[in-house]
């Protein structure tokens, strides 16, 4: 006999956990459908998760080049791809995630399930297309013939703290995004404004010291700073209080994701 | 602990509408309106909105292997309940305790996507409807034997015609095995072949499995056919609760007994949302009960408020069958319009609409253009003005008998004259040169 389940208003609390358990099937369907139909009906396919990323190296890299920019004493592919990498996936995992109730609505106003299931799933998809640039970064240092320091241990520590922010970052919006489709235009802005403010051009060690703590509450900024010292060393040194700051942002964020999701999740299926 | 497997105590369900500013959910407008007047924006948040119960101290009890029947007209909560009872939405108050796994086919085939093929998509709507891969891999057969399907397995569902996919949706969420299954209208789709197979299939379900069954219908006779005891819910209140039978006379009669003549809609939410130009203010039948008889035309009086000068208006609108069924739709000419805050009073008309002996409702729309031109519908109001067809007793007390299978209009009387081998005609009263001449 199952055990008896009780609805009441505001007791699902005591359910929740247990019930995100108990789909964690359905998370993994979902991510598996939107993995499926992402590259259906294309010539190339799963290619379009390689091309998309290198396409974007080779300009960044001819902007780099004709502008003189310092790349720190390493390729200037690397030191822009060693960005690109943590950049690309929080972007796409952001505006996937937030974009993701949006576009599930018929299942969110139809069917019970831990909502929390979509906005991770589709984290977890851009997250395949992180593994997947990540190979094509290690054959470019092949390529280039460049040995990475040792501290590229570390790098599954940034890799945990970028899929934090990005989670974090995706249910924030992701909620908003029920109540106010302006987030539908806001994300997009963000996104492709975010590559300027992000340090995926610069060294953040040009920013005077003055400015850089500032800086550094883009969350993005330790992140790709952590990525740079881990995988290519040498001039990209780790500046520690900002890495610390964003941390904490990336901590604040999805904490604070969390909670404003399962405050407003009640009522998804009467707003959406 | 009694062998209730469902219990609802008290059960509410409260929806906050916003009214005028129907815009007042884009991010701009709550801004805007927090950066002109900080003081007065939470006063206004609060003013503007209107409460709307759609739900109101629901309580029964189901017990394990019922099979229940859930009937009402539009609006009466029907939805509402189930949402709650599959956990969609939260009840604003009250209580349910349910000793089972829930599974709801609110809408067959959500959750389909019509790139995955039916395969994946079997997998994957299992997966939403609460099934574990195990599970579904063991009835995979199963399910594609009932939906009959195994040559196009490998297509893509958006290729399906869509017989094959209320087939294949139907198919998976029949196979879930839970201890409580809501069934809502979905026989409404599938051809009568396939509608029989899943009546069939639910009868099974409740009685050879010893399943709880909640079926919600309006199609009475398959009501009538699988449950046992019905519960009439109207305007969100549980109006009956009992055998089928006499819920389902209840259901009829709170139709006849809803003889409402007058309706203020200035308040009502509004489902569908127009420009807002013009609002209707309220509606009228200029008679003392709604009743109409098929000789006669039917009338009514519409108020309506402009809050905008408009150049010109019309009215339209939809007659609907109690069951929801819409009958027909008719557009009048446009008129000179309105000036702002002016406040008129129309009496409109269908010239002897012919409709069959029932119940009907209506839903009227005011706005510029018909269907021959663009449209716009500056506010419509749905399922109002309820009224009764009775045919006239003739002079010998004999009643007009008219058969409900016979469709809900009585179409003009039929005209026929003997044919002239020779000369080809179809029929059409639009030839009378030709009719003259074939008389005899």
């Amino acid at each position: 006999m199952a055990q008896t389940l009780i609805i009441e208003a505001g007791r699902t609390e005591r359910q929740y956990w247990r019930d995100l358990w108990k789909f964690r099937e359905l998370f993994y369907f979902l991510a598996w459908r939107d993995f499926l139909i992402r590259y259906k009906q294309t010539v190339v396919g799963i290619a379009w998760s390689l091309i998309r990323p290198f396409l974007t190296m080779l300009v960044l890299t001819m902007v780099m080049k004709v502008g003189k920019l310092p790349a720190g004493g390493v390729p200037a592919p690397l030191f822009v791809f060693c960005a690109m990498l943590p950049w690309q996936f929080f972007s796409t995992a952001m505006s996937e995630s937030g974009n993701s109730l949006v576009n599930n609505a018929n299942l969110v106003s139809k069917i019970y399930f831990p909502r929390l299931v979509i906005p991770a799933s589709s984290v977890i998809v851009s997250f395949v297309d992180f593994l997947i640039a990540a190979i094509f970064l290690i054959a470019l240092m092949f390529y280039c013939r460049f040995a990475p320091p040792p501290q590229i241990v570390f790098v599954p520590l940034f890799v945990l703290l970028v899929f934090a922010v990005s989670f974090g970052a995706g249910l924030w919006i992701a909620a908003l995004m029920v109540e106010y489709r302006d987030f539908r235009f806001i994300v997009p802005f963000v996104v492709q404004f975010g590559l300027y403010a992000a340090p995926v051009l610069t060294m953040t060690s040009h920013v005077s010291e003055k400015w850089r703590l500032l800086y550094s509450l883009n969350p993005t900024v330790g992140i790709i700073d952590g990525f740079r010292w881990c995988i290519l060393g040498g001039e990209n040194l780790i500046y520690w209080p900002a890495l610390a700051l964003s941390a904490l942002v990336t901590a604040l964020l999805i904490f604070s994701g969390l909670w404003y999701f399962r405050k407003t999740e009640r009522t998804f299926a009467d707003m959406i | 602990m009694s062998n209730a497997i469902i219990r609802a105590e008290n059960l509410s369900k409260r929806f906050v509408i916003g009214h005028q500013r129907n815009k007042a959910d884009a991010l701009r407008h709550v801004i805007e309106d927090a950066l002109r007047n900080p003081f007065a924006f939470w006063k206004n948040r609060k003013a503007e909105k209107e409460e709307f119960w759609a739900l109101k101290d629901i309580s029964f009890e189901i017990k394990t292997g019922e099979v229940v029947g859930i009937i009402g007209r539009n609006g009466a909560g029907k939805s509402t309940l189930l949402k709650i009872l599959s956990r969609i939405t939260e009840p604003t108050s009250g209580k349910i305790s349910l000793n089972g796994r829930v599974a709801s086919l609110l809408e067959v085939g959500t959750g389909f996507h019509p790139e995955l093929t039916g395969r994946e998509n079997i997998f994957l709507n299992g997966a939403i409807l609460g099934m574990s891969k195990v599970e579904i891999k063991r009835k995979f057969d199963e399910i594609v034997a009932f939906s009959e399907i195994e040559k196009f397995l490998d297509t893509p569902v958006k290729r399906y015609s869509s017989g094959m996919y209320m087939r294949l949706a139907f198919a998976v969420a029949a196979h879930l095995e839970p201890e409580i299954l809501i069934v809502d209208e979905v026989l409404a789709v599938g051809d009568a072949a396939f509608q029989k197979k899943c009546l069939g299939k639910m009868q099974e379900v409740s009685k050879n499995q010893g399943r709880t069954v909640l079926f919600v219908s309006h199609n009475m006779p398959a009501v009538l056919q699988l449950t046992t005891r019905g519960i009439v819910l109207d305007k969100g209140r549980v109006r009956f609760n009992g055998p089928t039978e006499e819920a389902v006379e209840c259901h009829a009669g709170i139709a006849r007994t809803d003889s409402q003549v007058f309706f203020s809609v200035e308040k009502l939410p509004r489902k569908h949302r127009g420009t807002e130009q013009v609002r209707f203010v309220s509606f009228r039948f200029d008679r003392a009960t709604p009743v109409f008889s098929p000789e006669e035309n039917f009338h009514f009086v519409a108020k309506v408020r402009a809050h905008e000068d408009v150049p010109q208006i019309r009215f339209s609108m939809t007659v609907f069958t109690t069951e929801g069924a819409p009958v027909g739709t008719c557009f009048g000419a446009e008129r000179p319009g309105l000036r702002c805050g002016e406040e008129v009073e129309f009496e409109i008309s269908i010239p002897t609409p012919r409709f069959a002996p029932g119940h009907y409702c209506c839903g009227v729309s005011v706005g510029k253009g018909d269907y021959r031109t663009a449209q716009v519908d500056f506010d419509t109001v749905l399922d109002l003005l309820a009224f009764e067809v009775r045919p006239e007793e003739g002079d010998d007390g004999t009643v007009a008998n008219w058969s409900r299978g016979w469709g809900p209009v009585i179409l003009p009387d039929l005209e026929y004259r003997p044919a002239v081998q020779a000369i080809r005609f179809n029929g059409s009263r639009k030839q009378p040169e030709m009719l003259s001449e074939i008389s005899v």
